[in-house]
């Protein structure tokens, strides 16, 4: 067990060092003169350094100890940071880490020298200019914060239109000053008393922010101070907490990290405790169904007070487990730092929403495929230097990964602006390999998706980085194992999209429950858009067609008693859910809809993980079997015949 | 979903022509001839955004907008008055009565697409 074995917590304490000493780096390569960063690397090399020793990991304290060594010249001024030297100490943490691996007291194998030759090389480089400013030389700006009229919502201003115009101006570090709000007793809601603090780039002219508060000028606070070049924009603080003045970074880093209780819990624990709470969710519902029958008013008001209980838990079981991405993208920082030096292109890796949570079973196994996406992009989406100069892209190729939650499900987006998927190429390869007689017409967006068939490549040659094609269809297997989708949306020339969707957890959701025949089904609720009877003429009028209108949209949809060969009649007053994930939408008609309800989610046997209809098995309160309905199947059965239909239309 | 301006003016030009500068910018209009009008239509329906004149009969810009901003339906709605004159006192007076911005007159059809599209955001 970890706690009786301190090397192994040391292990996973020094790793974790590492990995905040690689970001810094990642960091300090885009502002080298910030000292905070370069106090941050050597704090880092040297609780390593430290450790180390007092573990028996002599190999790994002596090689840090050089590093640490070489970068405290650096830190007192003595040297320079340049991006060579960035890169040298990168690949010095990637020897630490081996090092780490290796058994305690293992010699070094001599594989450091090298690195350490590497070090002194690029700091001797540095040593010799002059210490300052470097190229980047940072242009003034403005710090701009401001203060509205408490009226002034009342009197028509929309404080979010007047921020999105700053944006548009540029504007940046944009952060909410809260102190002026009173407590909520006190609180109205028609009152702005919200301020906002910002920085704007040099480029934006005084008259045109001005401009933006042209309507407000007289009735506000506006405060806004052109800030001299080389001034970082200082985040904003309210008065009473002041911000650490740049001199002592060193003391600020450690305290937030005290500040920060948290308990180191063995996975596996976890997975136990979430499968306890997914039994006490069934045997919940099952004590639910005997209380709502009996006449014991005591018994059903404790079965509810205990149904309350288990869904609380249920949902702070799913908290716990709950990881920001922001640990995932930033493994790729490293990555596509790599991929940029070793493709010889520029490539700028730009984040959104970090803070988005998800599973972290969830996020460990989507790493290799987004390592895959990834991959692809650096090497086959985006141009080299001269070709996006030519196509007066700048040389600079962005790629993007966001996140956001939406539905009960996590929504990853991996973007670049290269050159998007080169269709022909798909086409001519689909033909070759057989998948597509020549000829045939598709769509294009049908073209794409052939991408995921196993065995497509259309790299002319397999780089070392892409692999052997065996990619793309693996990565969408390992995403529909997750229960996700991916799609993929490709401009030529301007760049491709990949969208991954995932549902947030993968024990236990909100289900609705309903009823085809004799059997029951149940529907994620996240993905439920609307119910509705489905009216008696389109029922009989549309033998043949399925396609309802809803607001203006024509919708497919599926007879699921059809579809699943329930016996007996049909229930008057069929009723018809209607499903979504992304822009597809589907109805499935069903003779009742019982209701919602927690549904613990069983996986179906290996005999029957063949039926694509379903994502798994539920039981119920009554201890009957309910089968859970995999709406992209059902997505994707619709869409085919709904787009004949169409046609024939 | 499409964004509503309620548009008054006593001239049937310049209605016609703030109409059309708004609708080909993707708004939908609706048009009262007067402050009265104005209110009447503001009752029943809320809108996104008011542009009125200040100078009408049977009630004037600022009655009117003093009035709207008791509707609780246009809570929070941006009134936009249009004055002939810069004048700060005509600018102030209606402030107070609970306008939110303005357009000086003559403008370009570009110049109220602008204030619109700064005032709502989209």
């Amino acid at each position: 067990m970890m706690q009786d074995d301190p090397v192994a917590a040391f292990r996973v304490e020094a790793g974790e060092v590492l990995d905040e000493v690689e970001q810094a780096l990642l960091d300090l390569g885009s502002r080298l003169d910030d000292a905070t960063l370069v106090n941050a690397v050597f704090r880092g090399l040297h609780t390593v350094k430290g450790s180390g020793a007092m573990f028996g990991f002599d190999a790994l304290a002596g090689f840090t100890h050089h590093c640490e060594t070489a970068f405290d010249k650096v830190r007192k001024g003595k040297a320079r940071a340049s991006g060579e030297l960035v890169s040298a100490v990168l690949a010095a943490c990637d020897h630490m880490r081996g090092l780490l691996r290796a058994e305690a007291g293992t010699a070094d194998d001599g594989a450091g020298a090298p690195i350490l030759e590497r070090l002194a090389r690029s700091l001797e480089a540095g040593e010799d200019a002059p210490a300052g400013a470097t190229g980047d030389a940072r242009a003034g700006g403005w710090h701009l914060r401001f203060r509205l009229a408490p009226d002034a919502m009342a009197n028509g201003v929309n404080p979010l239109a007047l921020l999105a115009e700053l944006r548009e101006l540029g504007a940046g570090a944009i952060t909410a000053l809260t102190d002026a709000i009173p407590p909520l007793s006190e609180l109205d809601v028609g009152e702005c008393r919200i301020g906002w603090a910002m920085s704007l780039p040099a480029a934006a002219t005084r008259e045109a922010i001005e401009d933006v508060f042209l309507f407000v000028l007289d009735d506000m606070e506006l405060d806004l101070t052109p800030l001299e070049e080389g001034d970082a924009a200082r985040p904003d603080v309210p008065a009473g907490n002041d911000a650490a003045p740049p001199g002592t970074p060193v003391a600020a880093r450690p305290a937030e990290r005290i500040a920060e209780e948290t308990v180191r819990v063995p996975a596996g624990r976890l997975d136990e405790l979430m499968n306890r709470v997914g039994e006490l969710v069934i045997a919940q519902s099952r004590l639910s169904q005997i209380a709502g029958h009996g006449e014991d008013l005591a018994l059903r008001s404790v079965s509810e007070e205990i149904e309350r209980l288990a869904g609380e838990l249920r949902t702070t079981m799913m908290v716990l487990r709950m990881v920001p991405v922001a640990n995932l993208f930033g493994r790729f920082r490293r990555l596509v730092h790599d991929l940029g030096r070793e493709t010889g292109k520029q490539i700028a890796l730009v984040t959104d929403g970090e803070g988005t949570e998800v599973d972290k079973t969830v996020a460990e196994a989507l790493f290799d495929p987004l390592v895959h996406i990834v991959r692809n992009a650096c090497d086959h989406g985006i141009e080299d230097d001269d070709s996006r100069r030519a196509a007066g892209k700048p040389e600079t190729g962005t790629l993007r990964l966001s996140a956001r939650q939406a539905s009960g499900q996590v929504e990853l987006t991996i973007s670049d602006d290269g050159r998007g998927i080169d269709l022909a190429r798909v086409r001519a390869k689909a033909e070759a390999n057989g998948l597509l007689a020549p000829g045939a017409v598709l769509p294009d967006h049908e073209l794409v998706q052939l991408i995921f068939q196993p065995g497509f490549s259309t790299a002319a040659a397999v780089t070392s980085l892409s692999g052997r094609g065996v990619g793309m269809d693996v990565v969408r297997r390992k995403i529909e194992a997750l229960r996700g989708t991916i799609d993929i949306d490709s401009r030529p020339g301007q760049g491709t999209t990949f969208t991954l969707r995932i549902p947030l957890t993968l024990a236990i959701i909100e289900g609705l429950l309903v009823r085809v025949g004799g059997g029951h089904y149940v529907l994620p609720l996240g993905a439920v858009e609307e119910c509705l009877e489905l009216p008696a003429e389109t029922d009989q009028r549309s033998r043949g067609r399925s396609l309802i209108t809803l607001r203006d949209r024509l919708v497919p949809f599926l007879r699921l008693r059809e579809m699943f060969g329930a016996d007996g009649t049909a229930d008057p007053y069929q009723k018809m859910v209607v499903v979504g994930a992304g822009n597809s939408k589907v109805g499935l008609v069903v003779d009742q809809i019982v209701g919602s309800q927690q549904t613990v989610i069983k996986s179906m046997s290996p005999l029957h993980r063949e039926a694509a209809a379903f994502a798994g098995a539920t039981i119920l309160g009554d201890g009957s079997v309910a089968l859970i309905l995999d709406i992209g199947h059902l997505l994707a059965v619709a869409q085919p015949r709904e787009e004949r239909l169409r046609a024939v239309g | 979903m499409t964004a509503s301006i309620l548009t008054v003016d006593d001239s049937a030009s310049v209605r016609m022509a703030i109409r059309i500068a708004l609708s080909g910018a993707g708004y939908r209009v609706t048009e009262a001839s007067d402050g009265a009008d104005g209110l009447n239509k503001a009752r029943g329906e809320r809108f996104d955004m008011v542009v009125t004149d200040l100078n009408m009969p049977n009630m004037d810009g600022l009655t009117m907008i003093r009035e709207m901003r008791r509707l609780p339906n246009q809570a929070g709605v941006p009134i936009i008055f249009v004055t002939t004159e810069s004048d700060d006192g005509i600018k102030a007076q209606a402030k107070a009565a609970g306008a939110t911005g303005w357009l000086v007159k003559p403008f370009q059809s570009e110049q109220i697409v602008r204030v619109a599209r700064k005032v709502l955001g989209r």
